[in-house]
């Protein structure tokens, strides 16, 4: 994947940036930094999770089960599985809307995801959140967030909460490249740079914020250089298409923030074939079939799996098995949700204050008959 | 900018009415809420007033011409306005074959009705309620001339032109509460609207002291002559040849005629009569007038008394029936039926339960006053739920009354005269009066019904508890 | 009873609760070195450090919503907005996150976060530095919305808002600081959120008010009792929830009732008070309910048309004489 190859018309040739070197720390001959078969084999199997059940969400979604936007993650399950693994039960996860598989990857069953996907009570968020809002507090998943980087902000305060407290937690935070040019971008990462804050801002840059090309509306070439402007904040860049060159900066950046509280901001490079939800084709008017596939060839299960069929670290039987099983979780987790009731329409003021809803304001209510 | 004068509804059952007399000429200055007209509608004589200012221009309906409903009466406009437009425009509006007032009938019967008297009639809140009687009351008489109406501002003072009563909602809350007619009161808020205040001032106030002319529907006592307002038909007295003639029903005819033939027939009537001693009401009556200067307390009135303390006790007699279900009403709204020229009325005691008798005999006189003078206005006399009909003063000795729908009952009353009866072995002379009790059997049963009347005579042969 | 500023009440409050409290602390431009834009937290810094009061960049959404991630993962912050002009770059933060993820998240996260600062007019800052936030927070669900007008009441409810588990906006006035000052109980105390006081009592009109207008309506209301008018003066306090309870009861007595609020006429307090009482006290009125409030422009400079724009207690009793018809 050396060659550059044109992206869209409106995007001139020498303007576009080749695609990531394939460049593997190790490749053939590495050590998998140091990681077990086993532990190896499950960065793989998270992967094939998150795609397969992206898959039969996708799948079930054409049907009518699940409603409203449904933004799918397939194609960049590296920078999730490598980020989210090395972290910490204590530590702390944030992400913006794509959040199916960093909800899985974290350990949210798919049961409660699709279940959450259908509106059920059953759901992570008991059906109240949706695609969009994926929230689970005992595994500090702190959610999904729907608005484009106001949950920027929030990490620094997580961040806040854990200097504060004395601790040595980090906070994950996901989002897009279209983030890079919102304030709250800037004013999180000044504020985590000059308080120490222990975050680590991942941006997944997937080339396309919605249908708009990145180096369309962005005044850098690189992403990262953003981070520059901040003393006191690493800054960097990784191939977000492969498990483990993200996986290696990730630890190198939780020992930043454990240790000596420095937030990182990682651009991982990555690109989601679908399109930016399931109301947009995967390729059309903003990018082109061949640029979809050029990326997909770089497949980061496909590549992972090579690796550790290559290394003896794994065999087709195995895959095969590990791929059926992702698929037969997906169903069933299909088959869960749709067998899991529907909220009780009691429930309908229920999560809005945390001691309960003040029932005079219910009385403007009071014209709806199954209030009054 | 012209302005129509128009036939206006003044009724809720009001479909159409005669024109009266017009109190101004053509080519007199109107100024806006002058009185221009009166008009007789199905219930009482009414005015009509100016809606804007000018000269009465133009004159479309003479007096004793009966017009539907919104038809145009006549125009004020400015002197030199052109009005023709609204005059053809009002040609197309049916307009009533004219009937004078006086003179001859002339004309078929069928000509005398106009297309809107002959269409369906929709019911409405009872109005009006009448006596079978074995002799008529009304003698033919000579037609009164009616009298020039004077205009009384005051007395609907919160009408807009709609009918509608200008109130604040708390105002109407508790008149409603207290059986109050708004429309008697004159508001003191902004256009005419009536407040809080000016309901409890109602409430706490005396009402209006007029001093009426004898109660119509008291009965005679027995050692004086009969006080009717009319004379009672007698043999001895010149009759007028009988002549054959069709005419027209006057509007207050028709209402009668409608609501009754609506009551007999869907009504299922039943009849008891008890016979109740009066010799300790006459003696009360005559012991209270002796003592107090204010105002005399007639046997009426302590009918009018006795009956509401009875409707207190068997409030199932004070209810309706309404398609399945039967409405009990929250106060006892006694209708009192007084003979009219040409008909009656039924002028309503608002709420006598919740009242003494002293004041249960100034509003009755009032009431029964302005009947006579065809002065109520329709709040007055409508939405009653139990009446009483005195035939006492023509010497009936005792009568059926048809009921007032959408009330269930009505009780007459006969004469008060001096009879024997039986008294501990003895035969003794007493006065006695006969009262007979018109009920609803969809509503009351008769031991129901029986218990009220017991209960009505005990008071009445007790009268001291009326007091109370 | 001592008495206090508006200002040192609300001072009390904060440090007060962050002696209680460690999982306290306080956010915002110039709160630390500077003792705070208008001295509220003064002194705070050198108590508590600068962990628990932190002088924050000018960065409106970044600070609030880094008051929510901190609410999120279990502290108390109070984050405090110059002014609540300023705010408005923070809104997506208030509304979108802090008021919501109580319920996006099927109640697992809480929200006790706290947003404060002074909201109104002053003296001649224009339009951009006067206005009357309280309608753009009263309008969302999930919030809590406070607009305080004594010193007592500061201090009660600010140490209620900080207890609170739930978002608060918090509304205090730049002029209200230093010129209302009134006895404040020594003890502890704390003022429930969501009740109305009847700051007057009255029995011929009810002036529903909140923050300065509450001085208004009261000092209208003496002027008013010597025509003989008695007017029922109810201080919100807080405009969400709303105390329709207490609004209804002293409507059904007085039967007549005057909303005055500093803020522009449309979608305000006020309108929603007037529904509120044509909704549950229909039959109680004897008037139409009237509504004072600021004209609908953008606060100008000039000395004499802010005057004019600006809801007085003439105006106040103006509209009690008109729904009295006197």
């Amino acid at each position: 994947m050396t060659e550059g190859t044109s992206g869209p018309m409106t995007v001139p040739p020498d303007e576009v940036p080749p695609p990531p070197a394939n460049g593997r720390p190790g490749d053939g001959t590495d050590d998998f930094l140091g990681l077990t078969r086993d532990e190896c084999v499950e960065l793989l199997r998270l992967m094939v999770l998150s795609r397969r059940f992206e898959e039969k969400a996708a799948e079930v979604y054409q049907t009518g089960k699940i409603g409203g936007f449904c933004h799918l993650y397939i194609g960049q399950e590296a920078v999730a599985v490598g980020s989210i693994t090395p972290l910490r039960p204590d530590d702390h996860v944030i992400t913006a809307y794509r959040d199916h598989a960093q909800a899985i990857v974290r350990g949210i069953t798919p049961n409660a995801v699709m279940a959450e996907l259908y509106g059920r009570v059953d759901g992570c968020s008991k059906g109240f959140g949706g695609s969009m809002h994926m929230f689970d507090k005992s595994l500090n998943f702190l959610g999904g967030h729907g608005i484009v980087g106001s949950h920027l902000p929030l990490a620094a305060g997580v961040g806040y909460s854990i200097r504060y407290r004395g601790g040595d937690q980090v906070c994950l935070c996901f989002f897009g490249d279209s983030v890079v040019n919102i304030g709250a971008f800037h004013e999180s990462m000044n504020m985590a740079a000059r308080w120490k804050l222990p975050v680590i801002f991942l941006l997944e840059n997937n080339q396309y914020g919605m249908g708009t090309d990145f180096r369309r509306v962005t005044a850098v070439k690189e992403l990262k250089d953003r981070g520059r402007a901040y003393d006191g904040l690493v800054s960097l860049d990784v191939d977000g298409m492969d498990v483990l060159a993200v996986r290696q900066a990730m630890e190198e950046a939780i020992e930043r923030a454990r240790v000596e509280k420095t937030p990182t901001f990682m651009e991982a490079r990555c690109f989601r074939y679908m399109g930016h939800s399931m109301a947009d084709p995967s390729h059309g008017t903003y990018r082109t079939k061949e640029e979809v596939e050029r990326w997909r060839s770089d497949d980061p299960i496909l590549d992972f799996s090579r690796r550790l069929l290559e290394a003896g670290r794994l065999t087709e039987a195995e895959y095969d098995a590990m791929d059926k099983r992702a698929i037969d979780a997906s169903e069933a987790a299909a088959e869960f949700a749709d067998q899991s009731p529907f909220p009780d329409p009691d429930a309908i003021y229920q999560y809005i204050y945390a001691d309960g809803y003040p029932d005079d304001m219910k009385r403007r209510d009071a014209w709806r008959k199954e209030f009054s | 900018m012209a302005t129509k004068v128009v036939m206006a509804q003044l009724s809720p059952t009001m479909e159409e009415g005669k024109l009266i007399e017009w109190k101004v000429a053509e080519g007199d200055a109107v100024a806006q809420g002058d009185v221009v007209a009166e008009i007789e509608t199905d219930k009482a004589n009414m005015d009509v007033e100016a809606l804007g200012g000018g000269v009465l221009r133009k004159i479309v309906v003479q007096a004793g011409e009966t017009v539907p409903v919104g038809a145009l009466i006549g125009v004020i406009a400015e002197p030199e306005e052109a009005i023709d437009d609204l005059i053809a425009a009002a040609g197309a509006t049916p307009v009533a074959s004219a009937e004078p007032a006086e003179g001859p009938p002339s004309g078929t019967p069928a000509d005398a009705v106009t297309p809107s008297a002959a269409a369906p009639v929709e019911p409405a809140v009872s109005e009006t309620t009448s006596a079978v009687v074995t002799p008529a009351p009304d003698a033919p008489a000579p037609r009164a001339p009616v009298a020039a109406a004077p205009a009384t501002p005051a007395q609907e003072p919160t009408e807009a032109a709609s009918g509608r009563t200008k109130a604040s909602p708390v105002a109407r809350r508790i008149a409603a509460e207290r059986g109050l007619d708004l429309s008697r009161l004159a508001g003191t808020g902004p256009g005419g609207r009536i407040v809080k205040a000016d309901v409890e001032t109602a409430l706490a106030g005396a009402p209006p002291a007029v001093e009426a002319p004898s109660v119509a529907a008291e009965p005679a006592a027995p050692s004086g002559p009969p006080t009717a307002p009319s004379a009672p038909a007698e043999a001895s007295t010149p009759v007028a040849p009988l002549e054959s003639r069709v005419e027209e029903a006057s509007q207050m005819r028709k209402a009668i005629a409608r609501r009754l033939a609506q009551s007999i027939g869907p009504v299922p009537h039943f009849f008891l009569t008890t016979e109740i001693d009066m010799g300790r009401a006459l003696e009360l009556r005559a012991d209270i007038n002796a003592r107090s200067s204010d105002g005399k307390i007639g046997v009426n009135d302590l009918l009018l008394k006795a009956t509401a303390e009875a409707l207190n006790r068997h409030p199932a007699v004070n209810a309706s029936w309404e398609d399945g279900s039967v409405r009990y009403h929250g106060s006892a709204d006694i209708g009192i039926a007084v003979a009219l020229e040409g008909g009656l009325i039924t002028p309503v005691l608002r709420d006598a339960g919740r009242k003494g008798l002293r004041q249960i005999s100034v509003e009755a006189r009032d009431l029964i006053g302005r009947a006579r003078d065809r002065k109520l206005t329709p709040e007055e006399y409508q939405g009653g739920t139990f009446s009483v009909s005195n035939l006492g003063m023509f010497e009936i000795d005792e009568f059926t009354a048809i009921i007032n729908p959408p009330e269930s009952g009505i009780l007459a009353i006969g004469q008060t005269a001096e009879k024997p009866v039986v008294a501990d072995g003895e035969v003794v002379v007493r006065k006695r009066m006969r009262v007979t009790m018109s009920c609803d059997h969809r509503v009351i049963d008769g031991a129901t019904a029986a218990e009220f009347l017991q209960t009505l005579q005990r008071m009445m042969e007790n009268p001291a508890v009326l007091l109370v | 009873m001592p008495v206090l500023s508006y200002r040192d009440a609300l001072n009390e409050a904060l440090r007060e609760e962050m002696e209680r409290d460690d999982s306290i602390f306080i956010i915002g431009e110039e709160v630390g070195e500077y003792d705070g834009a208008y001295k509220v937290s003064k002194g705070l810094l050198e108590r508590f450090g600068e962990w628990r009061v932190r002088d924050a960049p000018i960065a409106e959404l970044g600070f609030a919503g880094l008051g929510v991630g901190a609410a999120m993962s279990g502290l108390r912050p109070i984050v405090e907005f110059m002014t609540w002009n300023f705010a408005l770059l923070a809104i997506d933060e208030v509304i979108n996150s802090a008021a919501k993820l109580h319920q996006m998240s099927g109640g697992q996260y809480t929200v006790p976060v706290v947003f404060r600062g002074p909201g109104g007019a002053a003296l001649q800052l224009a339009a951009q530095h006067s206005q009357s936030p309280e309608p753009w927070y009263a309008y969302v669900p999930g919030l809590k919305v406070i607009a305080p007008a004594t010193a007592k009441d500061a201090k009660g409810l600010l140490k209620s808002a900080i207890r609170d588990n739930d978002p608060v906006v918090f509304i205090e006035s730049e002029i209200m600081y230093s010129l209302v000052k009134d006895e404040v109980p020594e003890e502890e105390y704390l003022t429930p959120i969501g009740k109305a006081e009847v700051k007057r009592e009255g029995t011929d009109v009810t002036i529903v008010c909140h923050s300065k207008l509450v001085h208004q309506s009261l000092s209208a209301a003496q002027a008013l009792a010597q025509d003989g008018i008695e007017a029922e003066v109810l201080d919100l306090r807080t405009v969400r929830p709303l105390d329709v309870p207490a609004i209804i009861e002293s409507v059904e007595k007085t039967n007549r009732a005057v909303v005055a609020e500093e803020g522009w006429p449309m979608c305000n307090i006020g309108a929603q008070v007037v529904d509120d009482i044509q909704r549950e006290a229909f039959d109680y009125l004897d008037a139409p309910i009237a509504r004072v409030n600021g004209l609908d422009v953008p606060m100008p400079y000039a000395k004499n048309l802010e005057k004019i724009v600006t809801p007085n207690a003439q105006h106040v009793a103006e509209a009690v004489r008109h729904v009295c018809y006197s």
